[in-house]
């Protein structure tokens, strides 16, 4: 087991972090976060503290930066939108070389940037480290309503299968000499995803009737789940309490 | 004596949109049988199969499981008794991992912690899939999809085993496996297929139904041996089996 077949995120380990129960981790992430985003901008050195802070956790994880680095992209367009608000925002303004830039915007782009760069860098160092399995399972122990845990849970299972059926078809219209060009192609593009959407539509209800057969009776059994030890707790605080610290001795006289 | 596992009598049932599929359906199953039902594409397996777990309830007769007879109010312990394996794994298989998916049966009779871990092993090893336990069902190859879906049945200790179509999209080698599987099992067994060579092999005694009634009910060897029975219900062997040799080999 364990090969890293197939997930976009996950990055097989065995550190602390990885053995951490996904539910404590995600509790973990959501009270960094919290910390982070209630931080006044102009305390430039917390941010200093907590960017220190989450790169100790991504050393103790052994996931290897430039895999965490790469995964970052999809801050792209925050950072772009951070970037246009000193020259779109208004107020009064501050040379920065050539430029006239706005005072707010600067430090407006500055808070997009380090908030939303330290949120995407913590989120990324939970999803490379749980299994999207242990994230669901994680979910539901923290009590989130179990619809949503079934959707996330066929979602996991079905992304493939779907995608798979997708790719079938999209061989069976190239083998027919259809090539993806021009609004002409759309209607046939619109109708293949009709397809696709009615042939998923049928295999949920096909889905549904072996979970019927096999007893279901509205809601799945809690996923397997390790218990957890003080150790566990000890590790899942340490994070989220130290951020916590060096909030309070920025902003405490 | 005790009551036969399966005991449908006069079933008819016509579907919500008014296309009658069966029209009444006799079929006893006694414990430890096993049972080819053979029938062409719409002949209403699928709707029969349906019926033996309670997800259609009966238009009109009765379908009873090991004494108990399928009504609302018995449906939960009907689908403990009777259990149906699904023809696309893909469809029985929808749990995150392998365990967590033949655990769900059990789970929802009630079982938890080691009790329910025992039951999942059992039923793996069973099928011969230990080691795949904690794969997403996705990552396996066909045939490894289609054990760990007997297996996901077997956990739930029913007193029969319902296989739709069983062998279909299974390469020889995977068809030949699952075969060993089945003929290892301890279990009363009912197969609907058209691959009458499976059923020969598996089973020692067929039902052919075809246009929503049983039209032939006797021993496998009786039943694949009458050609013009199987024409009439556009069921063929292929070209060039022979029977006779099968059994020389296999003996069902």
């Amino acid at each position: 087991m364990g090969a890293p077949h197939g997930h976009l995120l996950h990055y097989h380990g065995h550190s602390v972090v990885h053995r951490l129960p996904a539910h404590l981790k995600v509790l973990a992430l959501l009270a960094f976060v919290i910390v982070v985003v209630a931080t006044p901008a102009r305390e430039v050195a917390a941010f200093g503290g907590y960017a220190l802070l989450l790169a100790g956790a991504v050393v103790v994880s052994r996931v290897p930066p430039g895999y965490l680095l790469v995964r970052m992209v999809v801050e792209v367009p925050f950072v772009v939108f951070a970037l246009l608000m000193p020259v779109i925002a208004t107020g009064p303004r501050v040379p920065v070389g050539p430029f006239s830039l706005s005072e707010a915007g600067l430090w407006g782009a500055w808070t997009l940037l380090a908030k939303g760069t330290l949120g995407v860098a913590a989120s990324l160092l939970l999803a490379t480290t749980t299994e999207p399995r242990g994230l669901v399972a994680g979910l539901q122990r923290l009590r989130l309503p179990p619809a949503l845990v079934q959707i996330l849970a066929f979602m996991l299972r079905y992304l493939e299968v779907v995608a798979a059926e997708m790719s079938r078809m999209r061989t069976a219209r190239a083998s027919r000499g259809f090539s993806a060009r021009g609004p002409a192609a759309w209607r046939v593009l619109a109708r293949s995803a009709g397809a696709l959407f009615i042939r998923s539509y049928e295999r949920g209800e096909r889905v549904h009737l072996a979970m019927l057969s096999r007893g279901y009776q509205g809601s799945l059994p809690q996923l397997g789940a390790a218990a957890v030890t003080g150790r566990d707790l000890a590790a899942a605080v340490a994070l989220p309490a130290a951020a916590g610290l060096v909030l309070a001795a920025a902003v405490l006289p | 004596m005790s009551a036969p596992v399966l005991d449908v009598r006069g079933l008819a049932y016509a579907y919500p949109d008014g296309r009658q599929a069966l029209y009444g359906v006799d079929l006893r199953v006694e414990r430890g049988e096993r049972v080819a039902l053979l029938g062409p594409n719409g002949a209403g397996k699928t709707t029969l199969v349906l019926h033996l777990n309670g997800i259609h309830l009966p238009g009109r007769g009765s379908v009873t499981v090991a004494g108990l007879p399928v009504a609302p109010d018995t449906v939960p312990e009907v689908r403990r008794r009777v259990g149906v394996v699904f023809q696309d794994p893909d469809d029985q298989l929808f749990m995150p991992t392998v365990r967590d998916d033949v655990a769900f049966g059990p789970a929802n009779l009630g079982l938890r912690g080691p009790e329910l871990d025992a039951r999942v092993a059992e039923a793996l090893a069973a099928v011969g899939m230990t080691e795949v336990a904690d794969r997403p069902p996705h990552h396996l190859s066909y045939g490894q999809r289609r054990r760990v879906a007997v297996a996901t049945v077997l956990a739930m200790r029913p007193d029969v085993l319902v296989l739709d179509e069983p062998s279909s999209n299974l390469d020889p080698a995977s068809r030949r496996e699952l075969a060993v599987v089945l003929g290892s099992l301890d279990i009363t067994v009912l197969m609907v297929t058209h691959d009458l060579p499976y059923a020969a092999e598996l089973c020692e005694r067929a039902v052919i139904l075809s246009g929503g009634v049983v039209v032939a009910d006797g021993p496998t060897a009786a039943v694949l041996g009458d050609s013009d029975l199987l024409a009439a219900h556009r069921l063929e062997l292929p070209v060039g089996f022979d029977l006779a040799r099968m059994w020389k080999h296999h003996g069902p």
